[in-house]
């Protein structure tokens, strides 16, 4: 077993359609087997332990997936948004290694002996040379991909996806040959992120063509989505939120978009419901996924969202913000600090089980249970029909006087306030409780409150101990680039705050 | 014939190809013990392994095998997915395995 199989099939039955459209460039998956199978001779000869990336979106990037596949090395997608300092470390854990790299990429690493580095240019020539038979080694445990997670502390963890994780998940979710000869899927997050990984494998063995987009910005996307003829989309919710902003309330001219799937952090309802109704023929899903499990375990299908648009129920209307139902492939359950599993509305920790399911870093090794259960460290809770409902990080909980706090039904009640734009809520240290609710606050330009004001608004709709007991305003919060909230980054401003006040 | 009934373990993920078409494919699941698992006629070979010279087939079991369909057997206890696609029908201890219906699956990625 071996992820290469997925571009053989494609590159098989659908040898002439388009695999991936870069700009002016495009290759079939004829040529994509061509290219990757000529790079895997080339690592095989050089000896290279691992394949990374340091590139934007680019056609080298499904290359290089297959090429360390069809070679039996592990794939390595680099963050090129990180330090040169932090690059050239992660550069050093995977040496010796052959580094695909681009013009501006290539200024930021440290040359070595025992890292080949190689032009991506080099990578994408001359896709129409004879294809260079190689045979992929069967090894369903070896590693096919090795990500870097960003890490709150410490060091960057390596997750590994062995082939048969990653198998496990094309085929338990995926149809093969499943598009139609003119669909297309538009491709923004980044090649370093899961969701990178797996829009490449959904896609190829869907025999859907890839378009790539190197940087996300509402008016590129708009137009790549019109100028391809783009049927399916994979975004974030901030690219999302950008591009309901971009159109204002006229309604999208995208007559050939089918299918707009969102996952990677939480989404804001009134962003949905924009959304919905900005593009009313479009299919909306919402995949709730994490790098340990292969990419995606959980879906909000269309259905469920139109249903939970349309209902007057607020049981079912509140299933806009659900991550919906395990998909086929995989268990979820949810338990209580002590591991016994809980029932509806009932709010714990998720856990997740099934071959898709690597749970394991380097190191670190497998972080499974005896019987296969991966601790998500998110929490949650289930619906009486099984909808999940995600209540954010267990990291992030408040413990104040030994009470469990969630940041995000706080968040919500501020942000329920017509002058607020947006709001973190985080622990901050106190000598009374150990821990004390603190939020930073984004207002609306030109729009006003007050602390007392605020504080009296999530006193109105949650328990006082939910009050939060210090509010800061910023001009902005600060994310990560795939829009996620950086509440280290808040916390520790406040623990700064703290030491200063006493 | 003679040569369909050698018995094997069917492993999910274990590679099989046909030793009469180009037919290949991929164990998803499949039920313990030992099975003979044929193609058009003669047992299949390890992805790895060269068809004997003289295996043909079969005219009767030339039902033709699909790419990226799955095949099953009637309780579903073995499944396999064709990874290339022949000329021969699938047989799992004499009897042919059906196309499993297609899932409905909303794209997320």
């Amino acid at each position: 077993m071996n992820i290469a199989m997925i571009l053989d099939m494609a590159a098989e039955a659908f040898g002439e359609r388009v695999a991936v459209v870069s700009g002016e460039h495009r290759y079939t998956y004829a040529e994509l087997r061509v290219l990757a199978q000529r790079l895997a001779a080339s690592l095989k000869h050089s000896g290279a332990g691992h394949l990374a990336l340091l590139d934007v979106n680019s056609p080298a990037a499904p290359v290089a997936i297959f090429a360390a596949a069809y070679a039996g090395i592990a794939y390595v997608p680099l963050n090129y948004r990180l330090t040169r300092a932090e690059i050239n470390e992660l550069i050093d854990r995977i040496a010796p290694a052959t580094l695909i790299v681009n013009p501006e990429t290539r200024a930021l690493v440290d040359a070595r002996a025992d890292v080949r580095l190689l032009d991506r240019a080099d990578v994408l020539a001359s896709a129409a040379t004879d294809p260079v038979a190689i045979e992929a080694p069967e090894d369903p445990r070896a590693v096919a991909v090795q990500l870097f997670t960003s890490g709150t502390t410490g060091k960057p963890k390596a997750a590994i996806l062995r082939h048969e994780n990653l198998m496990s998940y094309i085929v338990g979710t995926v149809e093969f040959a499943a598009a139609d000869e003119d669909d297309a899927i538009l491709v923004t997050v980044p090649p370093y992120h899961i969701a990178g990984i797996s829009a490449v494998l959904s896609s190829t063995y869907a025999c859907r063509r890839m378009v790539q987009l190197e940087n996300f910005e509402p008016s590129a996307w708009l137009a790549a989505c019109a100028r391809e003829c783009v049927s399916n989309a994979f975004i974030v919710p901030t690219m999302l939120s950008r591009i309901v902003e971009h159109l204002g309330d006229a309604p999208a001219a995208l007559p050939k978009l089918r299918a707009l799937a969102y996952g990677g952090g939480k989404m804001p309802q009134s962003t949905i419901e924009r959304a919905m109704r900005l593009f009313p023929q479009v299919d909306f899903t919402n995949a709730y996924g994490l790098t340990e499990t292969s990419s995606t375990i959980a879906v909000l299908g269309p259905d469920d969202h139109r249903a939970a648009a349309a209902s007057e129920d607020p049981a079912i209307r509140r299933r806009l913000g659900s991550v919906g139902k395990p998909t086929a492939a995989v268990e979820i359950e949810v338990r209580d600090e002590g591991g016994r599993v809980l029932g509806p509305e009932e709010a714990g920790l998720v856990f997740v089980r099934g071959g898709q399911v690597s749970g394991e870093y380097l190191a670190l090794g497998s972080q499974l249970d005896g019987d296969g259960w991966f601790p998500t460290r998110d929490r949650g809770y289930t619906d009486a029909e099984g909808f999940l409902f995600l209540d954010g990080r267990a990291d992030d909980v408040i413990v104040r006087g030994g009470e469990n706090i969630s940041p995000g039904e706080i968040e919500d009640a501020l942000l329920s306030h017509p002058a607020v734009a947006d709001a973190a809520v985080v622990a901050m240290p106190d000598e009374q409780w150990g821990e004390a609710v603190a939020a930073a606050i984004v207002l609306k330009a030109g729009a006003n409150a007050s602390v007392a004001e605020l504080q009296e608004c999530v006193k109105q709709r949650l328990r006082s101990s939910r009050v939060p007991q210090a509010i800061v305003f910023k001009e902005a919060l600060p994310y990560n680039e795939l829009g996620k909230v950086l509440r280290r980054v808040i916390r520790q401003e406040f623990v700064q705050a703290a030491s200063i006040a006493a | 014939m003679s040569n369909t009934v050698l018995n094997v373990v069917l492993k999910a993920g274990a590679r099989f190809k046909s030793a009469v078409c180009d037919a290949q494919v991929m164990v998803i699941k499949a039920p313990p013990g030992e099975h003979s698992l044929a193609c058009g006629g003669a047992a299949m070979l390890a992805a790895a392994a060269t068809a004997p010279a003289d295996a043909t087939l079969d005219p009767a079991l030339a039902g033709e095998t699909l790419i990226g369909k799955r095949y099953v057997n009637a309780d579903e206890s073995l499944e396999l997915l064709c990874t290339k696609g022949g000329k021969g029908t699938l047989v799992l201890d004499g009897t042919p395995l059906e196309i499993k219906q297609a899932k409905q699956l909303p794209s997320s990625d």
